[in-house]
């Protein structure tokens, strides 16, 4: 039903627009360093752990750059990414629509004749939708970058090492597959906490709660949703 | 004018409002008053459509709004306005972009005609040019009820509703909120209606006084009936204190 009354036609398209662009900025643009930060260290923390751990003699110097970028596009960028952001941003959104709230400015929304599910829940949804395809690509590349840190500073492999696993057979899809798992990805974390926060009851204890239970069951979801959608897309 | 009929209200077994039948008239300022749990937040809701009524009828100028569709109450609610006890601003807005809030959504007027609409209504709740960038949160209790009362009018409503709105304010700010309340009832001919348990809203611009117990409507006058008024209930709640109740004998031996 809420789900219903967010996917109707807002009232001004104006208004829309900018909650929209707003929420791309608060959910997305403001997701970025921290996207940028931990893909960084894992690219690198798993460019390690593969040359340190399963590099032998008959392994050929690719193995280690190949299995970087496989495990971050096909499952980091996508799947760890949006686990980390259901923390982050699914919280924000829980948190932000219970203490609307709890504070009346949903019931000031509905009483001045506006859609409050429309123009609260609607941008989030829309804006996450949009702006998830960049955060997953920059992901991957950062965690490429993190790679390369530790072949250059940290002299783990040769560089050149790296960058013929990191070209070596290539599958094109797999990009296309991590951008799809996270469009699913961004639908529950956007939806989820925003039914907790929409329809809280009581004061700042159930606000706490509710933002706790999202950020739980969004991540249930994701986990629940990758097996799937890997088993669907693969 | 909002006249009520015969409403029932029940949340599962328990019967908050009992066939309370009133009217409220416009132009004047309408006062439901009652103890803390005897159900006037629970009207109040019901008349504004943030309840369903168990049964009954809420007439807005003789149309139903209980039995109106969907898109019909989304059309009468632009004919109302609301404060609510927490003033209910929109904390991500500074204090002009909240009393813009509704012409942004619903007028057809330029930016610059919203913006000059929004001014007006801040300078008539007394609201300096500081305070217009400030966030709700930079503001004090007051300064926010008084954005609120702005936001409330700034489409010209018909009706306005007040669920406590000195609720948290020292009693020179109330004295100072009530005057504000009664003066745009009186210049824009609204009808206006408060929910409240200040006695000096009561005895002050109490034009039309609603006294509500346990659900039921115990009482209805001016406040100027209220002195002579021999509903023990009435009397019992309104001057609660032995100060007060002294005053009143005063009163009533002279």
């Amino acid at each position: 039903m809420l789900m219903g009354r967010t996917f109707s036609v807002p009232e001004r398209m104006r208004m829309f627009w900018k909650q929209y662009v707003k929420e791309m900025a608060q959910l997305g643009i403001n997701s970025i360093g921290i996207v940028l930060l931990i893909s960084f260290f894992i690219g690198a923390v798993i460019c390690i752990q593969m040359k340190m751990n399963i590099e032998s003699p008959w392994m050929p110097r690719w193995v280690a750059g190949y299995t970087t970028r496989e495990i971050m596009l096909l499952e980091f960028s996508s799947s760890i990414m949006c686990l980390i952001l259901a923390g982050k941003v699914g919280s924000n959104i829980a948190s932000e629509l219970g203490t609307m709230r709890v504070t009346q400015q949903i019931d000031a929304l509905e009483i001045m004749g506006v859609n409050s599910a429309c123009y609260l829940i609607l941008p989030k949804i829309l804006g996450l939708l949009t702006i998830m395809p960049i955060l997953v690509i920059f992901s991957s590349a950062m965690g490429i970058v993190g790679a390369y840190g530790t072949a250059y500073i940290g002299h783990i492999m040769p560089p050149d090492d790296l960058t013929v696993g990191l070209q070596h057979d290539f599958v094109p899809w797999f990009l296309w597959m991590s951008i799809i798992k996270s469009q699913f990805f961004a639908f529950i974390i956007s939806s989820v906490p925003s039914y907790y926060g929409y329809t809280v009851e009581g004061g700042s204890v159930n606000v706490g709660k509710a933002s706790t239970n999202a950020v739980v069951s969004s991540s249930v979801l994701i986990l629940f949703s990758d097996v799937f959608l890997t088993q669907l897309l693969s | 004018m909002i006249e009520v009929r015969n409403l029932y209200k029940s949340f599962e077994d328990k019967e908050v409002l009992k066939n309370i039948s009133t009217v409220f008239e416009d132009g004047i300022t309408n006062l439901i008053i009652g103890q803390s749990g005897s159900g006037k937040t629970v009207l109040m809701k019901n008349l504004v459509g943030l309840l369903e009524p168990t049964s009954g009828q809420v007439l807005y100028d003789g149309r139903d709004f209980v039995g109106m569709s969907k898109q019909e109450k989304v059309q009468m609610r632009r004919e109302m306005g609301m404060i609510f006890q927490s003033a209910a601003l929109f904390d991500s807005l500074t204090v002009i972009e909240n009393v813009m809030f509704p012409l942004d959504m619903f007028s057809s007027m330029t930016f610059r005609e919203r913006q000059h609409r929004a001014q007006e209504c801040l300078e008539r709740v007394n609201l300096t040019e500081d305070a217009h960038r400030k966030y709700p949160g930079e503001i004090s209790g007051g300064m926010q009820k008084r954005v609120a009362i702005a936001r409330a009018i700034v489409l010209q409503p018909k009706y306005l509703f007040c669920d406590e709105p000195n609720s948290g304010l020292d009693p020179k700010t109330s004295l100072v909120i009530d005057d504000l309340l009664h003066s745009i009832t009186h210049e824009y001919k609204m009808t206006t209606i408060i929910n409240t348990h200040d006695m000096n809203s009561v005895m002050g611009i109490g034009e039309n006084i609603l006294f509500i117990h346990e659900g039921q409507k115990e009482w209805q006058g001016v406040s100027a009936d209220i002195m002579q008024s021999t509903n023990q209930r009435l009397t019992d709640f309104i001057f609660a204190s032995d100060l007060l109740k002294e005053m009143r004998q005063a009163v009533v031996k002279t």
